[in-house]
């Protein structure tokens, strides 16, 4: 097991420093001096411009370049705002719970009602309740989901006025965040029906960002189901008079889960780029939106220092979703 | 002999989207308690489907009709699905070809046996795992206490079809169903399992059905013997009659395909031609394309089981004991 | 027919005649409702996106400043002069979605032009090369399936600028792993096949062994994966739209017209849901097709 996850973590490292040597690239394909556009239209003297080239290494050949921007990474430097000139990774860490918080939720609620969802339709295949479910789910897989959250808001907040439009609470509290996670933190703060509050606020945006995953949890746990029960090992089981909960439940789900936790983590990636989307309709204060900001700012040193860190991140993920998927299934582990 | 397994007219039909499949066609069958019977065919006769539909295992495509299907007195045909799981697994046991993949991957052998007698007798945590390791240990799996813990994956295919017979036999079955249990395994470790059913046959007084397309298997270990073809039952007597006086001409082929029965430095015979599918069933015997004696009346008509003085077979012009057919002129 | 008669056969029960395999998969194609319905969508909408100056009513881009968003006829206060209404502007919103539909073809087939292309001759350079270069594409694609890919393509268009033609290239680039990978994939088990070796041994050069030998055996998926691409290729240049970064106003993209509709959630929900439902049935259209081929054409599935 431990070479099993060695072998995996080598196997991302070329991964890694490919993502490095991206984010590196990133500011340099721009169009234009990196200084020239950080001064923007204001322009500037070319003796200042020099200047301002020597010290930040700009004059350099590339590839010392870039192995000062590695070691800046490496002490966890990843430059400063233009336009806040705060550190970007305390920004980033300041706003990164707010999309975990909202990612989390989407991906608890895809797998909530997407897994029995798909168990079911495979048990009951060509069932009415499988052709639902199919048509369903291809729907939500087929969501401009930007669409689908003014939908909702158009119904659930201005028609029925049940969810706030935007933000993650209501702006009579004021939560001090100590996990960055506003369910937890307004449970742990005095103030009475915060945690409603938040709960309000999360609804919408939970919905939205989960509906992908949701269909595609729902879509394959139906077709990897459908897979197994006709394997040989359900046939012995059955043989053995369980019962079809127990046969379905442990022998079917057991195995079915496999590939449904792969297609789990890889949904993690497309749960980013459902952020962006989702976090600029509801106005949610998390690390998607603030790139799509900087990017509006042409803040270049938070567009690097972000896609960095969402990359690796995301790799990560995956490598913990490879990790996983060798624990489950007995055949990788040795 | 009183009969443990009944069966008459047993037919099973699968809806496929080329048309309606027969794949057992009005079957009989009759085990008796502590009985072995073998049960013979290519592949496609319909032998392990008539197996499965007795097991309930088949798939919702498949359509169930039988004038009787009944075990130890039981009628099986009008039992709730609940009361059949009491008898399945527990009185009648079944295990399979394909040993490896008939294991479930992600769970231990050990935890697979103990579910069988979890299900069925209950008893403690303790009893039942000793219950296990004495179960591997009358298997013949050498270390049975560290193998519990084993993934099927880790087993070689003749160590899995032995955890499969202690999971079958796990629960004192009166009938083990064995459905082409040696296919998948090398020669040697064909013998073995071999020895190793008959064996606790015998010891436990079980009664066995043996399914096999293997003329070889049947003769030692069978009492008794059916012949399937294309879903039909061509022939069944006692297994010394069979393999010294087939009466159906499909049994003489298939026994004279066998190694031993060929003449020394011959050809080993063949049967030409294969087992007629869903498009292409004759109309008439289902075997006279394929049979060397069939005539006009063969292609014509359908025979019926025929009642010799040893048993039956499905034959206008059976076979006599010189092997020649008989009433034709020759 | 009449000679087949003649002939003597064997008596057999009727059965029927065998199909070509391209036959057998429209017939199974053809059973799938949704992949139909799919189908014809598409092509009513491609003769849309042809005939869309003579079908729509007004231009797409005329703002009639006397008519402010006017809902759509079947409410109170529309009228058949603008059928959906018109936005904040006075455009016709039917004729903004009609010429729409022009520009969301055309950009699902650039898109899919361009990464079909090259995913095909990177995937297939790295199943025949191996080695470095194989390595080397792989490692690329595998970089960039790391950034979520609306991510991936936001940045290459914060670096192009944004714009309609620049959103397309970002939508192409970021869909190349999907065909470089599949190309691969299906190049590497075709080329254990013995049909390749006999036209290897024959004398077939690399070029013609790549493109005229295993090229057409992997185009089952190819194909697949291209009519999925055509809806993700619209999802991703709407969603780009909508953020501002695509098309710019007033072109008349469905994402596009998107982009800062949610101040007209109360007032007039015509604005924001006509060109949504416009952009769901597209990308849903070309997904049930997607799914009928693949089941068509996977002999795994065929019963």
């Amino acid at each position: 097991m431990l070479r099993f996850i060695l072998t995996r973590i080598s196997l991302v490292v070329p991964t890694f420093i490919g993502i490095l040597l991206l984010s590196f690239m990133l500011i340099r394909l721009v169009p234009g001096d990196p200084i020239e556009v950080r001064f923007g239209e204001r322009g500037i003297a070319p003796e200042r411009l020099a200047q301002l080239r020597a010290e930040m290494g700009l004059d350099q050949p590339l590839y010392v370049q870039f192995l000062d921007y590695l070691g800046h990474v490496a002490r966890g430097d990843l430059g400063v705002s233009i336009s806040t000139k705060n550190p970007v990774l305390t920004e980033f860490l300041a706003l990164f719970p707010a999309t975990v918080e909202l990612g989390l939720c989407a991906m608890i609620f895809a797998i909530v009602f997407g897994l029995p969802a798909g168990v079911f339709a495979a048990v009951k295949r060509g069932s009415v309740f499988d052709h639902a479910l199919m048509s369903t789910s291809l729907t939500g897989f087929s969501m401009p989901i930007f669409w689908w959250g003014l939908l909702l808001i158009l119904l659930f907040s201005v028609q029925l006025g049940w969810t706030p439009v935007s933000g993650r609470l209501a702006a009579l509290y004021y939560i001090e965040p100590t996990t960055g996670f506003m369910l937890i933190d307004s449970l742990l703060s005095d103030e009475k029906g915060a945690f409603l509050s938040a709960l309000r606020h999360l609804i919408l945006p939970t919905v939205v960002l989960g509906t992908i995953p949701l269909a595609v949890v729902a879509r394959m746990t139906r077709s990897s189901m459908l897979e197994v029960l006709n394997e040989d090992y359900i046939r012995t089981a059955r043989a053995k008079g369980l019962s079809s909960f127990r046969v379905i439940g442990i022998h079917g789900l057991r195995n079915a889960m496999i590939p449904v936790v792969t297609v789990i983590g890889l949904q993690v990636g497309s749960l980013l780029g459902g952020a962006i989307l989702t976090e600029s309709i509801f106005a949610w204060p998390g690390v998607a939106s603030w790139l799509i900001e900087a990017i509006n700012r042409r803040d270049y040193p938070v567009l690097q220092g972000g896609v960095l860190l969402v990359a690796s991140l995301v790799m990560l993920v995956n490598l913990a979703v490879d990790v996983l998927y060798g624990m489950l299934n007995p055949r990788i582990r040795r | 002999m009183p009969a443990l397994l009944e069966i008459r007219g047993l037919t099973v039909e699968f809806t496929t989207s080329r048309g309606i499949l027969r794949a057992v066609d009005r079957v009989d069958m009759d085990v008796a308690e502590g009985e072995v019977l073998g049960v013979v065919g290519e592949s496609g006769s319909g032998k392990s489907v008539s197996m499965l539909a007795l097991m309930g295992l088949l798939g919702s495509n498949a359509k169930l009709t039988a004038d009787r299907l009944a075990f130890a007195g039981t009628d099986l045909l009008t039992l709730t699905p609940r009361q059949r799981r009491k008898l399945v697994g527990k009185d009648v046991a079944m295990i399979f070809q394909e040993p490896t993949t008939s294991l479930n991957p992600c769970f231990t052998v050990g935890f697979q046996i103990v579910e069988a007698l979890k299900e069925h007798m209950g008893g403690t945590r303790k009893w039942r795992r000793d219950r296990a390791v004495e179960l591997l240990n009358l298997v013949g799996i050498p270390d049975p206490g560290a193998r519990l813990n084993a993934f099927p994956h880790q087993l070689s295919g003749g160590m899995n079809q032995r955890v499969m017979i202690a999971m079958a036999i796990a629960c004192q079955p009166r009938l083990l169903i064995a459905d082409e249990p040696t296919t998948a395994l090398d020669v040697t470790i064909q013998a073995q399992i071999l020895e190793l059913l008959t064996r606790l046959q015998r010891q436990h007084n079980m009664a066995m059905v043996l399914i096999t397309h293997d003329m070889a298997v049947v003769s030692e270990t069978a009492q008794r013997v059916q012949v399937m073809y294309a879903g039909q039952l061509v022939e069944t007597r006692s297994a010394d009659d069979l393999f010294s006086r087939p009466r159906h001409p499909y049994t003489a082929a298939l026994l004279s395909s066998l190694p031993e029965h060929a003449e020394r430095r011959a050809r080993l015979a063949t049967i030409p031609g294969l087992v007629p599918g869903i498009g292409d069933r004759p109309v008439g015997c289902l075997f006279s394309p394929r049979c060397a004696h069939a005539n006009d009346r063969c292609r014509a008509e359908r025979p019926d089981l025929y009642r010799d003085p040893e048993g039956l077979a499905r034959c206008f012009y059976p076979l006599d004991d010189s092997g020649r057919p008989e009433g034709v002129a020759a | 027919m009449s000679e087949a008669a003649a002939t003597p056969t064997p008596q057999t029960e009727p059965v029927s005649a065998p199909l070509t395999p391209a036959r057998e998969v429209w017939l199974h194609f053809r059973q799938n409702k949704g992949a139909m319905i799919g189908m014809y969508f598409i092509i009513a909408l491609v003769i849309v996106a042809i005939l869309a100056d003579l079908l729509a009513p007004h231009s797409p881009i005329v703002q009639y400043r006397e008519a402010l968003l006017v809902p759509p006829v079947f409410q109170d206060g529309g009228s058949w002069r603008f059928i959906l209404g018109t936005d904040d502007i006075g455009r016709d919103i039917l004729s903004r979605l009609i010429h729409g539909a022009r520009l969301s073809i055309i950009i699902g087939f650039i898109v899919v032009f361009l990464s079909l292309g090259f995913g095909v001759v990177l995937g297939l350079s790295a199943a025949f090369a191996r080695g470095t270069v194989e390595i080397l594409i792989m490692r690329l694609m595998d970089i960039m399936l790391a950034l979520p890919s609306l991510l991936l393509a936001i940045v290459i268009v914060a670096i192009l600028g944004p714009g309609l033609f620049n959103a397309m290239i970002a939508v192409s680039i970021v869909s190349l792993p999907h065909f470089t990978r599949l190309a691969r994939a299906s190049a590497m088990s075709e080329l254990t096949r013995e049909y390749v070796s006999s036209a290897r041994i024959a004398g077939a050069g690399t070029l013609r062994l790549m493109f005229r030998t295993v090229l057409p055996n992997c185009m089952a998926p190819l194909i697949v994966q291209a009519t999925l691409g055509f809806s993700n290729a619209i999802l991703d240049a709407a969603a780009l739209g909508f953020l501002g970064l695509g098309a710019q106003p007033p072109t008349p993209e469905w994402g596009t017209m998107l982009a800062g509709s949610l101040q007209y959630v109360q007032r007039a929900w015509w604005v924001v849901t006509f060109p949504g439902l416009a952009i769901l049935l597209t990308v849903l259209a070309f997904n049930l097709m997607g799914d009928g081929l693949r089941d068509a054409l996977d002999p795994k599935l065929k019963r």
